[in-house]
């Protein structure tokens, strides 16, 4: 009988999990049926749980309990406490904690076969070597992952400095790291070290693999970031993949490649968004604030108040709302939107054009209007945006600035040249809601501020929005 | 007869294609729950770490177990438990209009 679970039904059940993955992520391909999707995706969880829990049979099950206890409730409060704002860090921490977890499993695998029986022979030799290989290549993307997960976090948590961390020969260094670490796992992996050589060599390898984590993400600017977390999570995918492999588990592998792929996917997306090359984001150590640009350079600038947005506002048949970063900070998303339905009632198309890297990850701007009760159907996306302009009557752009730069387009020396931007500049009015005329990530003039029918309104976006709805209500 | 090995790179590497097929047809609006939820996915190495604490004894094999389980569980239930959070916000426009 017990044969029969484990040679048959368990792998059965593994398959309907896997299956069930697939059809979840199938679910968040409509918005209607997103949420249906995400719960079948957690089902196919539960039902790969309890398969394992059957499984392995009548063992000490004290320390499992503690740690779903321990895991779940921190878990249950991080989901339900974070602001959506916040939802990129988040997101980056779960991550680091999924690589994290499978660089601990294959340690103890490693140390349960191969160290504390102080069995002779090597790794490769007890494992197998695909098992040792694998174990080794899940230590080390895992730890990579982990640390640069944590990285992420700090930066986009503000615990740390958006800006890039470039150190001297940076380069060699990680090169250096790179090699230190596959050297390690290889020797963790065949050496006939005996168990001191092979514990010795797994630690380090996890070592070397956290550094290079911190090391691959530290020069990397806060207007990435986008790209980052996309890419750390194909990385923890990867990771659970590999995981997958040394278990000869095809449910772990089949999972770990779905979200491989995943972000593999938004990370293309997120780099074509900014006319990047993935290496070019982690070598090049662009976003540095505070470059070339600053006030003095600008001339023609015309400064104007809530009042005369109003006027503009006031005529204008359709208005279109451009959120950036800024509108994530200021938290003004539920006072643009106050203002998107107080133009409705007066009879004013509105919608609002969101670039793939306005938020600080893929989407983030759209769940932050979704917070705001803004329906998804008035978020147009870039493409569908810019035709669109040119028959627009006013744009209100609030805290972007870099996605609606003209000289993307115009100046083929700017370094976002080809960048794909916002066409803000062909509609009839531009108000733009900035604090200063201080550069974007890129560090680069925005042309954009001193066209004629750019109105510039200085302030806090969500203070001038409000003196906005102010003014509007009064017309 | 294939190795194991052999199965499991035909089984990843089919497995990535469905995910590409799959998700490139995810719309822009929903990628941070995509990345959430695809997140929560990748906490199935709690699978993998149930098993690597199933004694009760005190040893390193086990400590690195159950802090395994911990991380994994963390990255499932917060991941699934968020994205629902976010895809409720969603549907709760929908429904009113």
């Amino acid at each position: 009988m017990s044969q029969l679970v484990e040679s048959v039904l368990v792998p059965i059940f593994y398959l309907l999990s896997a299956v069930l993955f697939i059809f979840g992520l199938k679910g968040l391909t409509r918005v209607r049926t997103a949420q249906r999707g995400n719960a079948l995706a957690a089902l196919a969880m539960l039902i790969a749980v309890v398969t394992t829990l059957v499984d392995l049979g009548l063992v000490d099950y004290r320390w499992i309990i503690a740690g779903l206890v321990i895991g779940g409730l921190i878990g249950t409060v991080a989901a339900v406490k974070v602001e959506m704002t916040g939802m990129p860090e988040m997101v980056a921490l779960f991550n680091g904690f999924g690589g994290g977890a499978s660089t601990l499993v294959a340690c103890s695998i490693v140390w349960l076969n191969v160290i504390e029986p102080a069995a002779a022979g090597s790794t490769a030799s007890i494992l197998g070597p695909d098992a040792a290989i694998t174990a080794f290549l899940s230590m080390l993307i895992g730890a990579v992952t982990f640390s640069g997960s944590l990285i992420a976090f700090l930066k986009l948590s503000g615990r740390m400095g958006g800006q890039p961390t470039l150190i001297p020969g940076r380069h060699l260094v990680n090169g250096l790291f790179a090699v230190a670490a596959i050297a390690a796992g290889l020797y963790m992996a065949f050496a006939i070290g005996g168990p001191s050589g092979v514990a010795t060599a797994a630690l380090v390898l996890v070592a070397v693999s956290l550094v290079l984590g911190v090391l691959l993400v530290i020069p990397v600017g806060g207007a990435d970031m986008p790209v980052i977390i996309s890419f750390l999570n194909s990385l923890s995918g990867l990771a659970a993949s590999m995981t997958g492999f040394v278990l000869s588990n095809n449910l772990l592998i089949i999972s770990g490649a779905l979200v491989g792929a995943s972000g593999l996917i938004l990370t293309q997306i997120m780099c074509v968004a900014m006319n990047r090359t993935l290496a070019n984001v982690f070598f090049s150590g662009f976003g540095q604030e505070g470059g070339a640009a600053d006030s003095r350079e600008y001339s023609n600038v015309r400064s104007c108040g809530a009042e005369e947005a109003a006027m503009v506002l006031e005529s204008a048949e359709s208005v279109v709302i451009v959120p950036g970063y800024g509108l994530a900070v200021a938290q003004a998303q539920h006072t643009a939107r106050e203002l998107a339905d107080l133009l409705e009632k007066r009879g004013t198309k509105v919608t609002y054009a969101i670039h793939p890297v306005a938020g600080r990850m893929p989407g983030h701007m759209n769940v932050l209007l979704a917070e705001a009760d803004v329906p998804y159907d008035k978020l147009i996306e870039m493409d569908a945006a810019n035709p669109e302009f040119k028959l627009t009557s006013a744009v209100i752009l609030v805290g972007a600035n870099d996605v609606v730069n003209p000289a993307a387009e115009m100046d083929p020396q700017s370094p976002i040249a080809g960048m794909p931007v916002l066409k803000v500049w062909e509609a009839g009015t531009v108000m733009v809601i900035k604090r200063s005329l201080s550069p974007g990530f890129a560090g680069i003039k925005n042309p954009l501020f001193e066209n004629d029918n750019t109105m510039m309104i200085f302030g806090d976006g969500k203070k001038v929005l409000q003196d906005m709805v102010a003014e509007v209500k009064q017309l | 007869m294939m190795g194991a090995l052999l199965v499991g790179i035909y089984v990843f590497v089919l497995a990535i294609f469905v995910g590409f097929e799959i998700i490139t047809k995810i719309p822009p609006t929903l990628h941070t729950p995509l990345m959430s939820g695809a997140n929560a996915i990748s906490g199935i190495t709690l699978v993998g770490s149930l098993a690597a604490a199933t004694t009760g004894a005190v040893t390193a094999a086990n400590v690195l177990g159950l802090v395994a389980i911990i991380f994994a569980t963390i990255n499932v239930v917060g991941g699934f438990l968020v994205t629902n959070r976010m895809l409720a916000m969603f549907g709760a426009k929908k429904a009113k209009r």
